[in-house]
């Protein structure tokens, strides 16, 4: 009895509150209405193309054909799933560059890790990246060589990120110190070239790497376009990065600085033991979000033909047998980018509603 | 200011050159002189050496192949005609009118449709809330260039061949051409008279808005002055319509292949410009929702203690605040959709970036093709970037003075 009296309560309330939510005013249910209804003549016509039509093995290429219109291609996916995750790395290595994948993930997951901290978490980083770097080139420790022009896929589009902002961040502190530096001279440089560079798009930066960067070589002296595009894209990073620790350095009271003068600290001691534990501590989020929109514009080297994940999936599409299915191909292609970015995207929301008071904006001008 | 660094206990008797060096007033100019000279030194071996390169190639520096023929076609113009056998500075000038007109659009559009996202995201209904937000995760979390992918799939894929074309509304085709859809033909003076006209009617929409803000006295006199312009304007451009034989709606028409007249948006420009518009809005709807929120609880309470309705409380206190809060990271925001509109060249769209690049490719003027580009962009970043800093020299925390 008391039971049945304690559901009938909890379903009034739940009763309650769908009105509350849903039905509060006309308004209001005039939109949930017409929400409800736009879903109801979306949602399964959508779902029964991408599931239950769908081609999901890879030898279904004639069925997908038949398909179209009716169900979505994803044999397509499941025949160049390798190709899409490595490149063109030797196939028989296939597990070096699934080994770099997975390390890179554990250093993301580390570096989240509340207890593991500075020194450490450099060395770690350190470590790893060297470790990452056998692996991928290989020719030490019996691996067989592989040249760059080979490493392709998600593999390449993680490494392009994670090697970017790893060289990118340091060069970002010293370039937002120098921006609050004493000596003109070095104030106006930087601030010349972080405005510059975040005045322009990022492809003309890889344009220049691409097509200008080779005339300012020595005739003989050649870097490859993996590099030429790293290249770019740490020159890149590093002018928005620096903004945001620049953000971060002036959110630190002057009195910190002053007090460390006080103490009788030199420039370099006062800003790694005072100012910058403080500054970046404010600064991560921002940070997080800074990250979030590099790793989506490492996807521009499409433009320059370099085979990251997005372009192995673009590529193919131009096999006769998968040409025509772009829409599960860019489907596909989103999922892949989203799974990386919206984890740290909560990440970053989650940190900002720990430290900041709510709402505050990001003034980065990063998307 | 901060005392300088250097300005330590420094006996007077011990100044060698190391004591000099310490000298608060030394040490700064040589740092800044070192970093001359090897800014120096590193740009006179970068001019030399891509000197002698271009020499090897056979490549004349300097902006002279701007007068040269193009020789290449381009798919879609603005304002100016262009041809292959137009130079290459009309080339560049069609491409930035090209950037200019689909950033101008995705601006404006979104804008409209971000403040609608960011305050649906605020709507007590929960299911309008929880559908802006995973439209603004979903659209932020994608990069850009894949969604230009996307739409331009959508467009060229699932959208009929023109014989089938379809209507949403009578006159408007969709295609995978693109959109087409009737527009008012006129001749030359025409042209000119519409446009004075329209730009009458602007006018006195600006005067509506200014006068809306006066005080209630001086209010009713400056908007009756500008509902009476805003009639006479609309009356004349009516007027105009109605009676000039020579001004028709010109409808397009399918024959064989494609159609013909009216005017139509090309498939790069519809996925360029929706794909830049989503993404956009999302990242506006962001700021605005950020914005209204950090206005604090108690202002809209003492609103409402006031006596004041929910509509005035937004009016005159909420968004006075808030906008404070979202003009600066929004501007930054256009800048983002104008530098973003470059991705153009993925797709196939004439944008500036897309032209000067087949212009380097043709001639292989890299550096001043890109030096173009840059400069291009650098000044319209630059002016919004020094309203920004300047605005940001307001904000930041007192007592820490950069």
């Amino acid at each position: 009895m008391k039971n049945g009296a304690n559901h009938a309560t909890r379903a009034k309330a739940v009763l309650r509150r769908l009105r509350l939510r849903l039905f509060s005013s006309w308004p209001s249910a005039i939109t949930t209405l017409t929400i409800l209804y736009l879903g109801w003549k979306t949602v399964p016509p959508l779902v029964n193309w991408a599931v239950v039509q769908a081609a999901w093995s890879p030898d279904q290429a004639a069925l997908c054909r038949q398909l179209i219109g009716r169900g979505a291609c994803w044999a397509f996916i499941a025949d160049k799933y390798r190709f899409i995750l490595f490149g063109t790395f030797p196939a028989d290595e296939h597990w070096r560059p699934a080994l770099v994948i997975a390390l890179l993930l554990g250093l993301y997951g580390i570096s989240i890790m509340r207890a593991v901290r500075w020194p450490l978490l450099g060395a770690l980083w350190l470590a790893g990246l060297s470790l990452i770097a056998a692996l991928m080139w290989g020719g030490v420790f019996g691996l067989s060589y592989v040249e760059n022009e080979r490493w392709g896929g998600l593999t390449l589009t993680l490494l392009l990120a994670t090697f970017g902002l790893a060289l990118a961040f340091p060069l970002a502190i010293l370039l937002a110190l120098a921006r609050r530096s004493e000596l003109p001279l070095v104030r106006w440089v930087t601030v010349a070239y972080i405005e510059v560079i975040r005045g322009v798009p990022l492809i003309s930066v890889l344009f220049m790497a691409s097509v200008m960067l080779p005339l300012f070589l020595p005739p003989g002296v050649s870097i490859d376009k993996l590099l030429r595009a790293q290249l770019a894209m740490i020159l890149f990073a590093a002018a928005y990065l620096a903004e945001v620790v620049r953000g971060g350095l002036q959110a630190v009271p002057a009195g910190q600085e002053e007090a460390a003068q006080a103490l009788g600290l030199g420039y370099w001691q006062r800003t790694y033991y005072v100012i910058l534990p403080q500054a970046l501590r404010i600064a991560i989020p921002p940070l997080v979000n800074t990250f979030i929109g590099f790793f989506k514009d490492t996807s521009l080297v499409v433009i320059i033909g370099l085979f990251d994940f997005l372009t192995t999936i673009k590529v193919s599409l131009s096999e006769p047998a998968w040409t025509g299915f772009g829409i599960e191909a860019y489907i596909f292609a989103a999922f892949g980018y989203f799974l990386f970015c919206y984890p740290m995207s909560r990440y970053s929301q989650r940190l900002e509603s720990r430290t900041a008071p709510a709402g505050r904006l990001d003034f980065s001008g990063v998307n | 200011m901060r005392p300088r660094r250097g300005s330590t206990i420094l006996g007077a008797g011990q100044i060698g050159f190391a004591g000099r060096f310490r000298a608060p007033r030394l040490r700064p100019l040589v740092y800044q002189f070192v970093l001359a000279a090897a800014l120096g030194v590193v740009a006179w071996y970068l001019v030399s050496t891509a000197a002698q390169n271009l020499l090897d190639l056979g490549v004349a520096a300097g902006f002279g192949f701007l007068s040269r023929e193009a020789g290449f076609a381009i798919g879609e113009t603005t304002l100016l005609s262009y041809s292959a056998a137009d130079t290459y500075l009309r080339a560049i000038a069609v491409g930035f009118l090209n950037t200019l007109r689909v950033a101008t659009l995705a601006i404006l559009f979104a804008t409209l449709l971000g403040v609608a996202i960011g305050l649906a995201r605020l709507s007590a209904n929960w299911l309008l809330a929880k559908g802006a937000a995973g439209y603004v995760e979903l659209l932020r979390n994608v990069p850009l260039v894949v969604q230009l992918f996307f739409w331009y799939s959508v467009i060229t894929e699932i959208l009929p061949a023109p014989a089938d074309a379809m209507r949403p509304v009578p006159g408007v085709f969709l295609s995978n051409r693109g959109v087409v859809f009737p527009m008012l033909e006129l001749t030359a003076p025409d042209r000119w008279l519409f446009a004075l006209a329209a730009g009458v009617v602007v006018l006195a929409v600006l005067w509506i808005g200014r006068s809306l803000r006066l005080p209630e006295i001086a209010r009713r006199q400056s908007l009756a002055g500008a509902a009476t312009l805003a009639t006479a304007a609309g009356g004349a451009l009516l007027l105009l319509l109605a009676t000039r034989k020579s001004i028709k709606l010109d409808y397009p028409v399918f024959g064989g292949f494609d159609f013909a007249g009216g005017g139509s948006l090309s498939p790069e420009f519809t996925a360029l410009f929706l794909g830049l518009t989503l993404y956009t809005a999302a990242f506006i709807a962001e700021i605005v929702r950020a914005g209204i929120l950090s206005v604090d609880r108690g202002q809209f309470e003492a609103g409402y203690s006031l006596g004041l309705t929910e509509r005035q409380v937004m009016r005159f206190i909420v968004l006075p605040q808030a906008l404070r809060l979202i003009v600066p990271p929004v501007t930054s925001q256009y800048l983002n959709c104008t530098k973003n509109s470059s991705l153009a060249v993925a797709i196939g769209y004439p944008d500036l970036v897309s032209v000067a690049n087949t212009t380097i490719n043709q001639t292989g003027q890299a550096i001043e093709g890109l030096a173009i580009i840059m400069i291009v962009y650098l000044s319209i970043s630059l002016a919004i970037s020094a309203a920004m800093n300047a605005y940001n020299r307001r904000v930041v925390l007192r007592g820490n003075s950069r």
